[in-house]
């Protein structure tokens, strides 16, 4: 056991680190807003823009997260057409590149979580709204919106963490966030295991943190 | 679609062996998964304090950490750890672990941490009076287990486990990184000599979607099977 790599690779891992949540913490907030959207539109009547919504959770839930990513940033470099877009400004950077695949990727299973708890809001509470003469917008975005979130907090927490764990394919396009990093030493060094426990360490400590935060959130708000 | 053609002027036939491989590996690595399980299950289940920490840790290390690093780990590892070994008994030669090997027990470890869970909590939402009953008509500990406890278990674990494959399924695409040629490798050197990399990528992800499909419809046939009765 090399403790001194151990110590020597730390703060570089450590820094590395702040790449890793910077990709998560973007993604899951541009992803939570796609997830909502993408909800609502699962549970609108028009049978095209259902389809349309079921279309994409199950492609981006059906494909590995390496594919979207591949396709994004070798894929779309391919068009002429893009290239001459100011889309190409943030397409030919990798790291927007693999934000908008986390974005799509994590939109997908939170549309999912979200509707599922859409689903599972008692009727009642809904009707409950109504009779006190409540108008149905107000009852989406104050009643039903806030307990969907509630009721979706210890999936969204599982999601997170996957998200995390998603992230570390940035490194798959060039990006140096933490198992980037990580690799990268075990590859100059060759001593995989004493790297795998510091960054796998750093992970796990972050898996950690989401965990009690989430739980703290359920607690907090719980209907008891 | 002429790139997709089968012999040497197109890709279709590689494509196929890629996917094909891609199945090898998830099956393998399924299975390497639950035999993993059967260790850990009955550690996690166990009255032990400190047996029970073994298969805690296991679970929330593998399920904590980024499926690529524990690739990297096997990777890198993998044939120091079995040349460490070797070196013990005499053999100071370098061995090379085949890529599927590898690649199979990296994903095999980590499918088998969920599968550990799903069979954890299949066990126990058992009701207790399954195993009271069993043991007051006197039926032995083996046969309580595959005669009473493992029908029922699979019943409530096959929803679960089709998740797992999913999952498992959807992690091979990882170990493109070690060189093992199966779906995304291929797509990546056909990518690389064609300079279509939009179009093979995209083929990539339709071949993945269909596994999915397709063994989603698999599933859903052994999960009926499994549920006659109730």
């Amino acid at each position: 056991m090399d403790f001194d790599l151990m110590f020597t690779s730390f703060p570089k891992l450590l820094g590395a680190t702040v790449v890793t949540l910077k990709l998560l913490s973007v993604s899951l907030l541009f992803g939570l807003f796609i997830g909502l959207l993408f909800a609502i539109l699962r549970l609108n009547k028009n049978i095209f823009i259902n389809k349309f919504a079921y279309g994409y959770s199950y492609v981006f839930r059906g494909t590995p997260l390496l594919v979207q990513i591949f396709i994004i940033y070798f894929g779309f470099g391919q068009i002429e057409y893009l290239r001459s877009t100011f889309l190409w400004v943030i397409l030919k950077e990798p790291y927007w590149c693999a934000i908008i695949a986390f974005t799509l990727n994590t939109g997908a299973y939170t549309s999912e979580i979200l509707r599922s708890a859409f689903q599972t809001i008692k009727p009642g509470i809904i009707e409950a709204g109504k009779s006190l003469g409540i108008s149905s917008k107000i009852i989406f975005y104050k009643i039903q919106i806030p307990i969907a979130i509630r009721q979706s907090l210890p999936e969204y927490g599982n999601e997170i963490i996957l998200m995390m764990k998603g992230t570390s394919l940035a490194s798959t396009v060039t990006l140096m966030d933490l198992t980037g990093v990580a690799k990268y030493i075990i590859s100059t060094t060759f001593k995989p295991i004493e790297v795998f426990i510091v960054a796998g360490g750093i992970y796990l400590f972050m898996t950690f943190i989401i965990h009690n935060v989430i739980k703290y959130l359920e607690k907090k708000y719980s209907f008891q | 679609m002429e790139l997709l053609a089968f012999g040497k002027t197109g890709w279709g036939d590689e494509l196929f062996y890629a996917t094909l491989m891609t199945i090898a590996v998830s099956v393998t690595a399924m299975f390497i998964g639950f035999f993993f399980a059967f260790i850990f299950t009955p550690l996690k289940l166990s009255k032990y304090k400190s047996l029970n920490l073994i298969g805690n840790f296991y679970t929330t290390v593998i399920r904590g950490v980024p499926e690529l690093l524990v690739i990297y780990l096997f990777f890198f590892g993998g044939s120091g750890a079995i040349m460490y070994v070797a070196s013990i008994f005499g053999y100071f030669e370098y061995i090379e672990i085949n890529a599927f090997i590898t690649g199979s027990i990296a994903i095999g470890i980590i499918s088998g941490a969920y599968s550990t869970e799903v069979f954890r909590g299949a066990i126990q939402s058992i009701d207790k009076g399954q195993f009271e009953a069993a043991k007051v008509l006197g039926v032995g500990k083996f046969a309580q287990f595959y005669k009473i406890i493992l029908p029922q278990m699979l019943r409530l674990a096959i929803p679960n486990l089709s998740n797992v494959w999913q999952i498992t399924l959807k992690d091979t695409s990882l170990i493109s990184v070690t060189g093992l040629v199966e779906i995304m490798r291929q797509s990546y050197i056909a990518a690389g000599s064609t300079r279509d990399p939009l179009f093979f990528y995209s083929f990539a992800a339709v071949l993945y979607l269909l596994l999915t499909f397709l063994s989603m419809k698999l599933i859903n046939r052994l999960e009926a099977k499994y549920s006659r009765g109730y």
